[in-house]
């Protein structure tokens, strides 16, 4: 393992690869942005510390990609009602581990647990599925954050859930979809993005092919890569090669992952549970088809309809929280007024200060 | 015949008590100022100033590769006490122990104690049991106190690096922290790391007696692991530290762990290993010895202290890129000693 590993971060290659980018950037005689848009990117870059690597007209700003930043204050404030028994009764709550400090409008889920509400972490829907059929008399409801990576696996919990015939499991759709928050990126008026460094994971998903619209119709060149330092450093020259040529085209450095059509099967078994909606983001508001929601047949998997969710109390987003800039990468998150003030990750206020691939902790953490 | 447990008579002073006393902590903790049953030890002491440290151990589980509950107590203490060049003398010993543990295992961790106490040439001079209900504890927690003597004219603390210091590290880090790991995931992730739980105090007294003032800060970086305490000692000393992560030693299945739990070595625990900032001209003595003694044979001078960004650590990474060091937030993995 630790051969495969090394060869990903080789320092003869990565020098190599800073170098082809100031290449590419010596070339471009204007100031570019690019945009890392998944989490893991980001974090992977203040890691290793590539920002201070590159030359001065190169910008990376951190996208929209982190699914616990962008789910809305409202959806945070109906899924930690269900601990309220009053609204959820005796329900186990399953999460991924990140959404447990978010903060709702009163309170987080972290919280609600301490006051003894059965919130548990795991890393797979199909635990909280087994939960549902070791304790029958008790609702089981998963909370279903992710894009394209995950939902597909919680879509098969849910049609593993009525093979067996379950009636207690359900989950709360908070999914988001990236295609439409890219253009919906792109359509806005004060964002200016010149290319965009696409995530490895929900590629492997959703196929290169899925980007073409961005670079045809919006100029936007797009490279898919991995995760490791080197696979980062590729994308961004690619990058930079095509604008420095004035090229758009979708190229993809994650060739060992990524297909041109992605995970069909998967994205079939996605498409059989739920169908695209509208939806809210924190801080980028209604996204039209972003979302997706249970198609009617499986009505009864819907933790909104099933627990009334709709009508429980829902806050607002915090004063002075610019999350919503920092996602659209007009904001560095120093510039936010909070930043390292009321907003630490000991005590977040906005959601990317909470996840660890929130941009907001990146840069608090790794920041010169 | 069903295995022998502590009962809640175990904790209650009377004959039960005794009898736990006389069976495994007689027979393991043998000090003179022990064996008199009193309610206190009497120690004759020297002049001069004391090194005084407690601690707390919860780890999960007790039973570890590469030590358990009760050696890591001993190394903790010790190593808490000798960070400040002091030689330690003598540790107090407090059990919480759950109804039910099985008597071999309190056996097995007392034993164990009285081997690293031996190893690290420290006295347990005073124990004390008491016996809680089930879940009112998880097995076994053990709280120690440990005392030690500064030798003169030596002074070592947080506070004390100076700007051009070296940093130096006595070993890998992170092989606690993935030996707990792995003993809690059990089969489903096994590696063959086990734990750096030693004590120090040998090594301190080497360094301390060639290089005298010239340590100026010796810390373990336990829990928080390396970043953190860097981080605490850049800001209590108001000094900044530049460190290079190609120098750091990790072990290949600490790194692979660490890839696929998520974890950074940097912020995992040791309970074997220490960091020294010594004065530039010190810097090679200082690893040689280090180098020469058995927990310190991977020792590395890892980076420096310097004048910009005060209280700040900065890491250099394998890339050539630079990032800041920042605290642990949060709880990584809970219970690790």
């Amino acid at each position: 393992m630790m051969k495969y590993l090394d060869e990903f971060r080789d320092p003869g290659v990565a020098t190599a690869l800073v170098g082809r980018i100031r290449d590419a950037a010596s070339r471009l005689d204007r100031p570019v942005k690019l945009m890392e848009i998944c989490g893991s990117h980001t974090v992977a870059i203040f890691r290793t510390g590539i920002k201070s690597l590159l030359p001065e007209n190169i910008t990376l700003v951190s996208g929209p990609g982190c699914p616990v930043c962008v789910t809305a204050m409202d959806d945070m404030d109906r899924m930690i009602a269900l601990a309220d028994p009053a609204v959820g009764g005796k329900s186990i709550i399953a999460t991924f581990g990140d959404m447990l400090r978010v903060p709702g409008t009163w309170t987080s889920l972290e919280s609600r647990r301490a006051e003894g509400a059965d919130v548990r972490v795991t890393t797979t829907p199909l635990d909280a599925v087994q939960w549902a059929r070791e304790e029958p008399g008790r609702p089981v409801v998963f909370l279903g954050v992710g894009f394209e990576t995950t939902s597909p696996t919680i879509a098969a919990s849910v049609l593993r859930a009525r093979q067996s015939g379950l009636d207690n499991f359900t989950v709360y759709p908070a999914f988001k979809l990236l295609p439409p928050a890219l253009t919906a990126l792109l359509e806005a008026p004060d964002v200016a993005l010149d290319g965009f460094l696409c995530p490895g994971h929900v590629s492997v998903m959703l196929g290169a092919a899925a980007y073409r619209p961005f670079a045809s119709r919006y100029g936007k060149p797009c490279v898919i890569a991995g995760f490791e330092p080197l696979d980062i450093l590729h994308g961004i020259s690619m990058l930079c090669d095509m604008l420095a040529d004035n090229l758009h085209e979708v190229r993809n450095s994650y060739g060992r992952a990524v297909t041109q059509q992605g995970n069909t099967k998967a994205m079939e078994t996605l498409m059989e549970v739920f169908e695209p909606c509208d939806t809210p983001w924190r801080g980028l508001g209604i996204i039209p088809g972003s979302g997706l929601s249970f198609r009617g047949e499986f009505a009864d998997f819907d933790a909104v309809r099933r627990f009334g969710l709709s009508s429980v109390p829902v806050g607002t987003e915090p004063a002075g929280c610019a999350c919503g800039q920092v996602l659209r990468g007009n904001m560095d998150p120093p510039q936010c007024p909070l930043f390292a003030s009321a907003c630490t990750p000991e005590s977040p206020v906005g959601s990317c200060m909470v996840s660890s691939e929130g941009s907001c902790a990146a840069w608090y953490r790794y920041s010169t | 015949m069903s295995e022998e447990r502590i009962l809640l008579s175990h904790g209650a002073g009377g004959r039960k008590s005794s009898e736990l006393t006389r069976r495994i902590f007689l027979k393991y903790f043998k000090d003179p100022a022990l064996l008199r049953l009193d309610d206190m030890a009497l120690l004759d002491m020297p002049a001069g100033r004391l090194s005084i440290s407690t601690d707390t151990y919860t780890v999960d589980p007790i039973f570890f590769p590469g030590g358990d509950i009760g050696s890591l107590a001993v190394h903790g203490t010790v190593n808490d006490v000798a960070m400040a060049g002091a030689d330690p003398i003598a540790m107090s010993v407090g059990f919480i122990v759950e109804e039910g543990l099985p008597m071999s295992q309190l056996e097995r961790i007392a034993s164990s104690m009285a081997r690293a106490a031996r190893e690290a040439g420290v006295r347990i001079v005073t124990a004390d049991t008491k016996v809680v209900t089930k879940g009112a504890a998880d097995r076994i927690f053990i709280n120690t106190t440990g005392f030690g003597l500064v030798p003169e004219g030596i002074h070592i603390s947080g506070h004390l690096a100076r700007e051009g210091d070296a940093v130096l590290l006595s070993g890998t880090v992170g092989d606690h922290g993935i030996a707990i790991a792995s003993a809690r995931e059990g089969i489903a992730f096994r590696t063959t790391v086990t734990s750096d739980s030693a004590p120090l105090n040998g090594l301190v007294r080497q360094l301390v007696d060639a290089l005298g003032g010239d340590v100026h800060v010796l810390r373990d970086p336990t829990r928080g692991g390396l970043a953190t305490v860097l981080v605490e000692i850049a800001s209590q000393s108001g000094v900044g530290i530049r460190i290079r992560e190609s120098d750091i030693p990790v072990r290949d299945a600490v790194k692979g762990a660490c890839e696929l739990l998520g974890y950074d070595p940097l912020y995992l625990a040791n309970e074997g290993k220490l960091v020294a900032m010594v004065a530039q001209g010190a810097s090679e003595r200082a690893l040689e010895i280090m180098r020469s003694h058995r927990y310190g044979s991977e020792a590395a001078i890892i980076g420096e202290t310097v004048r910009d960004n005060p209280g700040k650590v900065v890491l250099k990474t394998a890339m050539g890129g630079r990032r800041l060091v920042d605290k642990l937030s949060g709880e990584m993995l809970p219970r690790i000693c």
